[in-house]
């Protein structure tokens, strides 16, 4: 019979423990499947490459004069990825769920948050990776870090947590539709219109006030924002700290949400 | 561990589950003595998952209490579950894994040690004839190669109990014997069994003791030789050449016949004590009245005939 954790501190090693082996899982799984991780990556690329060269010459017009709009859009394209990737957590979720393998997980002695802190760790680590390959393709068509290295790596810490956060509602809806295509069709509708009426593409500037008030405080928004800043300067400060709070909250809200969808009876 | 009686490995009292409007258990008990293979037959959509995923821990009842291995499932479910395991209804095996890596995880998530997860996974490979398969990628294996491994993670903790839902549904005639034959195996070596079915032939095969589940409710439990004996003993099925057969056989036969013989056409079905030892007695009887035989034969009742006799309907239909 298997060790049965008693007291406290065993069964903090024992749920880390368990939230680690599932992210050693899902990890074995995205190098096995390579297709996955590159699918992941063709879609903000294309983001890329249409938004600089489609719309890149009309949007210039409202940027301040001497700005290149790949240094604007890049920090938005990399925000818009971390969002999106909240999308495959849900997937991830629902196929193990259509699978099987989530019964399997809750018939084991294992903390009942482990498939879903490996669910989202794994995420995290395959953001790292999407992140800095989109990273170089911006910098191969010109996008470059004016900042220091310090912000450059806060404007990565940002992306990591913002999208931890957003993995977590990813992974909350994954298991509240248990469906992988219904979890697809779900993504597009909470996450375009964060990512379009936001600040990621264009500037707010020109967009009616009523939905400037909304795109100025939404999460992916702000974090766009700080990002942004961190990357290429500008006003930091309130994005940041919004960012920080909306990552938290949205952790706060989230994660007891995912867990109780997880343990539903 | 606090002491339980010996006996008794799971005890389930008044289990109640209702999803919606559907009743899928509407007070069910289950007793499974240590050592012993307790089937829950019945049709699709009868209750038997449900009542395995609460004594499972993974659903909680609305009404009822169940005790495995002393410990209710509500109020102590890791204890519980660290003790048992469970071969779901559909293969709960991943892909993109291979055999022993997915072995491996499971030997960790039962907190075993880094080696002993890896020692235990060789072994189990090795015993469902998994060795060669080891290090391919589940995806590749054989729909009974994966059912074989599915079993396998449910034994990685050498469970005390085993709860076994529908094992060979959708596998092949010769994987389904394979995997009769590990039960087995596994029952010799003293584990406890809870199976559901809905294959008369996997309870008659596989059980000691059989609760036929149907609509939420046991309607009958007992050893599958008292079930048959509950609707009747042998019978003897007879098939005459002409219509005026029909009468003189029934006069014929009378002083064999223990029972109401039911009569369709030309074939009669006659309860018959013995039938086996009567047969001969029978064919001298009908021969010395001549009587023109189309086919004769003894029927033994199997657990089909106690499903329609108990429940009005066939095992294997209806939801």
């Amino acid at each position: 019979m298997a060790v049965i954790a008693l007291n406290r501190s065993d069964k903090l090693r024992w749920t880390l423990a368990d939230a680690a082996t599932v992210t050693r899982r899902n990890l074995i799984h995205i190098m096995r499947v390579p297709q996955l991780l590159v699918f992941s990556t063709v879609q903000p690329v294309m983001f890329v490459l249409l938004f600089t060269y489609v719309f890149g010459g009309a949007i210039k017009a409202s940027l301040p004069p001497g700005a290149k709009y790949i240094n604007f859009l890049l920090p938005g394209i990399l925000i818009q990825l971390t969002a999106f990737s909240a999308m495959n957590t849900g997937i991830g979720l629902a196929e193990d769920a259509t699978k099987g393998l989530i019964d399997r997980f809750r018939s084991l002695p294992m903390a009942r948050s482990a498939v879903l802190a490996g669910r989202t760790l794994s995420d995290l680590v395959r953001n790292i990776f999407v992140l800095l390959l989109i990273y170089g393709v911006g910098s191969a068509i010109g996008f470059r870090i004016s900042t220091d290295p310090l912000q450059a790596l806060g404007a990565m810490g940002v992306l990591l947590l913002f999208g931890f956060s957003m993995s977590w509602i990813g992974a909350t809806i994954g298991l509240t539709l248990r469906d992988p295509e219904s979890v697809q069709a779900a993504g597009f509708v909470w996450i375009f219109p964060l990512i379009f009426a936001s600040g990621l593409f264009v500037p707010l500037q020109t967009m009616p006030k009523w939905l400037q008030a909304f795109a100025k405080n939404q999460p992916v928004s702000v974090a766009g924002q700080a990002t942004r800043s961190l990357l290429i300067g500008g006003p930091l400060g309130p994005y940041l700290w919004k960012t920080l709070a909306w990552g938290v909250g949205l952790l706060l809200v989230f994660i007891p949400l995912a867990v109780s969808r997880y343990r539903r009876t | 561990m606090p002491r339980r009686t010996r006996s008794d490995a799971i005890v389930a009292e008044n289990l109640q589950k209702s999803f919606g409007d559907v009743r899928a258990l509407d007070g069910i008990d289950i007793t499974v003595k240590e050592g012993t293979v307790v089937g829950l037959l019945g049709p699709n959509g009868a209750g038997k998952t449900t009542a395995v995923r609460i004594l499972t821990t993974l659903l909680s009842p609305d009404a009822g209490r169940a005790i495995v291995l002393g410990h209710d499932v509500t109020k102590e479910p890791d204890i519980v579950r660290a003790s048992i395991g469970l071969t779901g209804q559909f293969t709960a095996v991943d892909d993109n894994l291979t055999g022993t890596e997915f072995l491996w995880m499971v030997g960790r998530l039962y907190h075993m040690s880094t080696a002993q997860a890896r020692k235990r996974g060789a072994e189990l490979l090795e015993r469902f004839g998994l060795a060669d398969a080891a290090h391919r990628t589940v995806k590749t294996y054989s729909g009974g190669m994966q059912r074989r491994l599915d079993l396998a993670a449910s034994l990685v903790n050498h469970p005390q109990i085993l709860f076994l839902d529908e094992p060979t549904t959708g596998l092949d005639p010769q994987s389904r014997v394979d995997l009769w034959e590990e039960i087995r195996g596994l029952v010799r070596e003293g584990t406890t069994l809870l199976l559901t079915t809905q294959y008369l032939e996997e309870a008659d095969q596989l059980a000691d003791r059989i609760n036929v589940v149907d609509h939420g409710q046991i309607v009958a439990e007992g050893t599958s030789a008292q079930l048959k004996r509950k609707i009747g003993g042998d019978h003897l099925d007879l098939v005459v050449g002409r219509k005026v057969d029909v009468q003189r056989a029934l006069e014929a036969l009378a002083p064999l016949v223990s029972g109401e013989p039911q009569l369709n056409g030309q074939s009669l079905s006659l309860p018959i004590v013995d039938g086996a030892g009567k047969l001969a007695d029978a064919v001298r009887l009908l021969d010395k009245v001549k009587v023109k035989i189309v086919d004769i034969d003894v029927r033994t009742p199997t657990l089909d005939d106690v499903f329609m006799a108990l429940t009005g309907h066939a095992a294997e239909e209806g939801e």
